[in-house]
């Protein structure tokens, strides 16, 4: 015991742990070992079998690319964001920073009807974007849209307490060694900032791998066209396809564990860094 | 009024070299309210107007209809009962990786955050493969006649699971921050467990545990994809708010859908609100801190 744990006075050890580990097991852990152990029920060519059908591939190929667009188009805008909030003042300012983070707080239907309305043929946008031959709800497109939504805090967030901690000093000395604005921003600021939009980037790219509520609205859901991954599961299930339904579990269960190592790293880059700076 | 002073002198301190051209200032906030408009606050407006687009007759109806009140009574439940489930859960968690050193803590601190990186869907699907019908407890559940998938259990159950980071992720930092000294003084002076933690530690942390009881409650309200898995989707039985929202945006009654995904969108505006307040209280004595360090 003595090797496993530093000497404390403090009471409540063994009760706050066990009873962590206990909840943690019972909640989190059995449940989710429950993916894998019943996918061993089949076998491994069965197994490659119900990952790789091309209604499947379609999806893993609509899931990712739909999510890493939404995710770039969040690391550029969250990126204007944060820095319009943390540089500059306008009207505003305090109710825009509140806002940002709605899509966290939205239940997620919610923003799936809202956003399915506001781009259908009639909508508000919708209609302006129907005569130029742009369909958004009911296609890939909406899909996109709505993992937007979803991944816009993400970015902002993580970039936000980054660039409110950057020295003046640093960009002053840049100033008087000769460097305009836009050379300062590329060599000193964007450096600093990079670990940040890269952790923003990738936790906006993995929440919207796995996200169902605010797409299934918008997307239409045609396989093969716009249906994606979570998705599908339920398809499956609702066939009463267990296997089926367990084995694309556990291929996005691998994928978001592998992710949530990437922004470990991630996260550790940027620590030392600025340790460093 | 912390932040009123530190923001003037770093804005004094910014001068001309360090500043862009106004042009580009004035162009860079259009670029960003205009992105935010478009994705934001279009969205929350347009779900209010569609809402009340028929009148307060046609909202008040969909609202007190018995299937949405008997939805609202189910919601207010769950996050009822998952709220403080995962509030004890977070402060165990906290107290253990905060006020002690142990071997495996950053491997714990990842496997309590690991519910966020699971898709809801999935979140639910691992339910139904132990308490479902073909589960591995199912036939000993049907053979007593106990229910889980598609009824209230389950859906306690995945509202649990999604939202046990939450209060946990914003207390470890915090009580990390603080240390155990005063703890630690406590038990000195012959304080017990419960003394010191009621009297030392609680105090210490109200407000970030507040913070995220507040984001805690928001998503257990409004969680769908995990909750639509376990759920069944009975009317006036086993329909959470989101869950009826879909229900009735699918049988084309978007007045109603709105009307009550309306709530849902005042639930996630007072949280918000709520969010702000709480967090002003986090941050006002730490900045008051280093104000004074830079003194």
């Amino acid at each position: 015991m003595s090797r496993f744990k530093q000497h404390s006075i403090l009471p409540g050890f063994n009760l706050a742990l066990g009873f962590t580990l206990l909840y943690l097991s019972l909640i989190v852990l059995i449940p989710l070992s429950a993916a894998f152990i019943r996918t061993t029920e089949l076998s491994w060519q069965e197994f490659w079998f119900a990952v790789t059908t091309p209604r499947v591939m379609a999806s893993y190929r609509l899931t990712f690319g739909a999510s890493f667009a939404a995710a770039l188009v969040n690391a550029v805008f969250g990126l204007l964001v944060a820095w319009v909030l943390v540089r500059y003042r306008f009207p505003g300012k305090k109710l825009i920073d509140a806002l940002v983070d709605l899509p966290f707080a939205l239940p997620t239907a919610v923003a799936g009807i809202a956003l399915t309305a506001l781009y259908a043929g009639n909508g508000w946008i919708g209609q302006y974007l129907e005569p130029l031959g742009i369909k958004v709800a009911f296609t890939p497109i909406g899909v996109f849209v709505a993992l937007t939504f979803i991944g816009l805090p993400f970015v902002v967030r993580t970039v936000q307490p980054v660039l409110e901690d950057i020295e003046s000093e640093l960009e002053e000395a840049a100033a008087m060694l000769g460097a305009n604005r836009l050379q300062t921003f590329l060599r000193i600021i964007f450096p600093t900032i990079f670990p940040a939009l890269m952790t923003g980037f990738a936790l906006a790219f993995a929440r919207a791998i796995g996200e169902y509520g605010s797409v299934i609205f918008i997307a239409g859901n045609m396989p093969m066209v716009s249906e994606i991954t979570p998705l599908l599961i339920i398809t499956k299930l609702e066939q009463y396809d267990y296997a089926g339904a367990t084995a694309l579990a556990v291929v996005m269960l691998v994928i978001s564990f592998i992710l949530l190592l990437v922004i470990n790293l991630l996260q550790w880059w940027g620590r030392r860094r600025s340790a460093l700076a | 009024m912390a932040t009123n002073t530190l923001s003037s002198t770093s804005r004094v301190r910014r001068t001309l070299t360090t500043q862009e051209p106004s042009w580009v200032r004035r162009a860079l906030i259009g670029l960003a309210l205009a992105f935010l408009t478009l994705f934001l606050f279009v969205p929350l407006i347009l779900i209010f107007y569609e809402a009340l687009k028929k009148g307060f007759d046609v909202y008040f109806a969909a609202i007190i209809e018995p299937d949405a009140l008997s939805a609202i009574q189910l919601t207010l439940t769950v996050a009822a009962i998952a709220v403080p489930l995962n509030l004890v859960f977070g402060v165990a968690a906290a107290w253990a990786i905060a006020k002690f050193e142990f071997r495996g803590k950053n491997l714990l601190i990842t496997l309590i955050d690991l519910p966020f990186s699971v898709s809801p869907v999935v979140s639910g699907l691992i339910y139904v493969l132990i308490f479902g019908l073909q589960g591995w407890l199912g036939p000993w559940l049907a053979e007593h006649d106990i229910k889980v998938i598609f009824a209230v259990t389950g859906i306690v159950l995945a509202t649990v699971f999604v939202t046990v980071p939450f209060i946990a992720r914003e207390l470890i930092p915090l009580m990390q921050a603080q240390g155990t000294e005063e703890e630690e003084a406590a038990v000195a002076l012959g304080a017990n467990g419960w003394q010191t933690f009621s009297r030392v530690t609680l105090p210490n942390i109200k407000w970030g545990l507040l913070y995220g009881t507040i984001l805690c409650n928001a998503r257990a309200m409004g969680e769908f994809g995990a909750v639509s898995v376990v759920s069944g989707h009975i009317r006036g039985s086993t329909n959470t708010l989101p869950l009826h929202v879909e229900i009735l945006y699918n049988e084309y009654n978007f007045a109603a859908a709105f009307a009550v995904a309306s709530l849902l969108a005042l639930l996630a505006l007072v949280t918000l609100v709520l969010k702000t307040v709480v967090e002003s209280k986090i941050t006002q004595p730490k900045e008051n801190a280093d104000e004074h360090r830079s003194v």
